[in-house]
């Protein structure tokens, strides 16, 4: 679906609206449903996001065609690339905390949370397997981040007013926040083949 | 805990899609067909049982600070394996799964029980246990990809036999959304309104 010939803006509009990650793609469904109750709690996991997906897949990137591809051990890809990811994030807490409080404290909560973000385990592999550059997976993984950060925060601005609305007793909780997320890729869906993207 | 108990923990009551609602994303992104619903259940339960076994058997050696590690490495060696078997044996299905067999080292069941219950408990009621959440995990998303095959498709395939096909019918128009993304988050809506609706009036 991307691949080298492709330009940035195409890239971009590809991972951002056509391929949202979460409401097309099904990744990072868990902190999607977690975390979206306040608009400004989703800000802040959208930037965490953000940040950890360009560093880890910038990481594995180096990891996979400096390292395994040379040394023919491409089987550790799942076991070095999760490794490489729960380490990094573990740095970057440790050097946030450490330089930027102000930062960490409205990141911190949700870096280790990240770690078990299937999008940032899925991203790097996904990298591979399109043999995207260096600099294209790195625009690649921002937008994907952006896509995340876009579909959480009207998520959240929709679930804020569904905890006002009166809901059948059933459908109450987890069941209307499942069907309110289906109408919103159903929405997304609207952006399918878009300039044949 | 007797081993019957333990194995319908995760059957219903404790079932970790439909319940407690993790491991989500492999759930809806495969759940398209029954087929590959199966072929994924399949795959991770292998995955959580394996694993299940080998922190059970091993607890007593591994260093408090640095489990979760050792749980990683453990469980991505037994993906791996998946990911191969599957990539040699079963193209069709490897193909259509494609990044979420890689990405079963990053489902939280599997973590979940190695922390939760390998980690704490017996060789044997870690096996148990395991093959009871992978049971209640297998149960969801087969269902869900039949759910979704059935209204989208109009037929119910499994293992390439056709259990059951009314596309050809005259009336029938099929619902091409449910095979689509929206459909998954749709019916799996329904599935848990159903089971909660279920649990409460038994």
């Amino acid at each position: 679906m991307i691949d080298n010939q492709m330009t940035w803006y195409m890239i971009v509009l590809s991972a951002l609206l056509v391929n949202n990650i979460v409401l097309i793609r099904f990744l990072a469904l868990c902190s999607f449903f977690g975390v979206s109750n306040r608009i400004e709690v989703s800000l802040s996991m959208g930037m965490a996001v953000v940040f950890v997906l360009a560093l880890a897949s910038a990481a594995s990137w180096i990891i996979w065609y400096f390292l395994l591809v040379p040394l023919n051990i491409e089987y550790l890809r799942t076991a070095s690339f999760i490794l490489v990811i729960a380490t990094l994030v573990q740095l970057v807490e440790m050097y946030i905390k450490k330089t930027a409080p102000a930062l960490y404290n409205a990141l911190g909560i949700y870096l280790p949370l990240i770690t078990t973000n299937c999008a940032v385990l899925g991203i790097a592999l996904l990298i591979i397997d399109y043999k995207l550059g260096f600099l294209n997976s790195i625009i690649y993984s921002i937008s994907v981040a952006g896509g995340y950060t876009l579909s959480i925060i009207l998520f959240a601005g929709i679930r804020e007013r569904i905890e006002m609305s009166p809901i059948p007793d059933v459908l109450k909780g987890a069941p209307i926040i499942f069907i309110t997320a289906g109408i919103m890729s159903l929405a997304f869906l609207g952006f399918a083949h878009l300039f044949g993207l | 805990m007797n081993n019957l108990k333990i194995f319908t923990n995760g059957l219903l009551k404790e079932n970790p899609v439909l319940i407690l609602l993790i491991g989500l994303c492999p759930v809806l992104a495969t759940g398209s067909s029954m087929n590959d619903g199966f072929g994924m259940g399949i795959a991770t339960t292998f995955v959580l049982v394996s694993s299940n076994l080998l922190i059970a058997m091993f607890r007593s050696f591994i260093p408090d600070s640095i489990r979760l590690p050792v749980f990683i490495i453990i469980i991505s060696t037994f993906v791996t394996i998946v990911d191969y078997v599957m990539h040699a044996y079963m193209v069709d299905l490897y193909a259509s799964l494609g990044i979420f067999i890689p990405l079963i080292v990053v489902n939280c069941i599997i973590l979940g029980r190695a922390e939760a219950f390998a980690y704490k408990n017996t060789v044997q009621s870690s096996l148990i246990d395991g093959i009871g959440m992978g049971v209640g995990f297998t149960i969801a998303i087969t269902l869900l990809g039949a759910i979704r095959e059935l209204i989208g498709n109009g037929t119910l395939t499994f293992f390439g036999r056709e259990l059951f096909n009314f596309s050809t019918s005259l009336n029938f128009q099929p619902a091409l959304v449910f095979i689509m993304p929206p459909g998954a988050f749709i019916v799996i809506g329904f599935m848990i309104a159903g089971i909660r609706w279920i649990l409460k009036s038994s």
